[in-house]
């Protein structure tokens, strides 16, 4: 499938702890994106939400819980489940329905509240279930983020200090994000003393979670050739599954057929390169990216897999002051996951909002001067993950 | 995936996997409704005994308790993890490091071996996972 959609319109609720029902956090996020597209909820044919497992039955049909509570028009809708990427597969789902014809306006709305604390698995004596038996065996997720962050020291000579750089660097992002739950800066001795959570992860390396919701509305390229703005396209999305064999430990599992080359194409820098083609852009191309810093360290691997620089240089490029604002490059000017928080449902829709705003110039004080291509990428357990590629 | 207690061997202190019989490839946990190489696709799978050693690709440790259903003692003690590559399988397979070796003790590349548990889980009383101690 080739072809554009639009971005007509993107809205959030800030990210935070508010001790509120989902619902809330979409119907809002859904309320601002209407606002900022200035189209009327009875216009949107078609719902495309993405699930969270936190909340029962409503949860797992977020799609049709948002459209109800908006007020039932008779819009098709549907929900997607993709874990950390469902909100990525909720957008794909409403960007194939605009390209096959179905539709020319389209909502896409991710809303969660998580809990405090680790991520735990689904209640119950499971043994078949994968992500139960890591959890038996003592594997929450920072066990996983910390064994890619220590072969990375271990191949390319990554430091915990280059990770402490990482988060300091978002942090200073966030400061400038009034959408984020942390809007402080941080010292390198300050993340160095924080409380060691999975050596050599601590609290400051690896993300907390947060509650908030994001929404994006989709036009076709008919629809939105009617209405005069400064306009933003998405113009692919991937969603591809890993190889059968990897290069690391894949969550939730306890054991992978490895790879037997260290160097083959992991499955991040796939899913970078299926949407590259796609789009008929490249790495060059791009002003901004909006990755998943799950920990510190996985930011540095997203700069090899998005092709930012060759293999082994994350470190160099960080260094050299790239990817920060006012950089080559700069990666999550939104303050990426450390800033924000995970927001299971939402957070590949917030990606498409900062990216949104940063292509459209309404950036303020963490503007990047110019931007004019954007990458959006996304993990999530048992094999999901995403690219999704915005110009204008 | 079968039950806990299917996954290892007290007696030979290892793992229990499935082979492909045409292309080989090792799964853990075993796998039985097909070969998962896609440019296989065999349906016969046979159980076999995977390697008690093998070489650590990477490492770390739990200071935070997992959530259930990890069986938390009390209090608390942080234990190392270990992922270690299967050579022959090519299985790299993630597990506790027994509680009295501490993280600091483990580097890449050093042996481990596979050593049987019994589960601390009280409504599991034949319940056995697996941990990693260096050779």
């Amino acid at each position: 499938m080739s072809g554009a959609v639009i971005v007509l319109g993107v809205g959030m609720h800030p990210w935070g702890k508010w001790r509120r029902n989902f619902v809330d956090y979409g119907v809002h996020a859904a309320r601002a994106a209407l606002a900022d597209a200035a189209v009327d909820w009875r216009d949107i044919q078609f719902i495309s939400g993405a699930a969270t497992m936190r909340w029962g039955y409503p949860g797992y049909v977020a799609g049709a819980t948002i459209a109800h509570a908006l007020g039932w028009q008779g819009a098709e809708a549907n929900t997607s489940f993709a874990a950390c990427a469902s909100g990525a597969h909720a957008l794909a789902a409403a960007r194939a329905k605009i390209l096959a014809g179905d539709c020319d306006l389209a909502l896409v709305v991710g809303a969660d509240a998580t809990h405090g604390g680790l991520l735990a698995p689904a209640a119950g004596h499971r043994p078949e279930d994968p992500d139960w038996m890591r959890f038996r065996l003592g594997l929450a997720n920072p066990a996983y983020l910390a064994l890619w962050a220590r072969r990375r020291m271990h191949l390319y000579g990554a430091t915990v200090e280059d990770f402490a750089r990482v988060r300091i660097k978002n942090a200073e992002h966030g400061v400038h994000n009034p959408h984020a739950r942390y809007r402080m800066r941080l010292t390198m001795s300050e993340v160095l003393n924080s409380t060691l959570i999975a050596d050599p992860l601590r609290l400051f390396h690896i993300c907390s979670v947060a509650d908030g919701g994001a929404a994006v509305v989709l036009a076709s390229e008919a629809y939105a050739a009617k209405v005069a703005r400064k306009q933003v396209r998405i113009t692919a999305i991937s969603t591809m599954t890993p190889q059968h064999q990897t290069t690391t430990p894949e969550m939730p599992f306890v054991a992978v057929n490895l790879s037997v080359a260290e160097d083959a194409p992991s499955h991040a820098a796939s899913l970078a390169r299926q949407a590259y083609e796609r789009a008929g852009v490249g790495p060059e191309d791009l002003s901004v990216a909006e990755v998943y810093d799950l920990s510190s360290a996985l930011e540095l691997d997203w700069y090899e897999h998005l092709g930012l620089c060759p293999r082994s240089e994350a470190e160099q490029l960080l260094r050299s002051g790239a990817t920060a604002i006012g950089g080559r490059i700069p990666v999550n000017p939104s303050g990426g996951l450390a800033c924000m928080g995970e927001v299971v449902a939402a957070q590949a829709l917030a990606q498409i909002c900062e990216l949104t705003w940063q292509l459209r110039g309404a950036c303020g004080s963490r503007q990047i001067p110019g931007a004019r291509a954007a990458i959006a990428a996304t993990a999530g357990v048992f094999g999901h993950g995403s690219c999704t590629v915005l110009v204008r | 995936m079968p039950d806990v207690q299917l996954l290892a061997d007290p007696r030979r202190e290892c793992l229990i996997g499935s082979r492909c019989r045409r292309c080989e490839t090792y799964y853990f946990p075993p796998e039985h409704r097909q070969c998962r190489n896609p440019h296989c696709g065999q349906a016969e799978l046979d159980e076999v005994a995977l390697s008690r050693t093998g070489a650590i690709w990477s490492y770390t440790n739990a200071c935070v308790s997992p959530p259930e259903p990890y069986v938390r003692r009390n209090p608390f003690v942080p234990f190392a993890i270990a992922a270690v590559l299967l050579e022959q399988e090519r299985l790299l397979v993630l597990g506790p490091v027994v509680a009295d070796v501490a993280v600091e003790r483990l580097r890449i590349g050093m042996q481990m071996e596979l050593v049987i548990e019994a589960s601390a889980a009280e409504d599991a009383a034949d319940e056995i996972l697996w941990k990693w101690r260096p050779v």
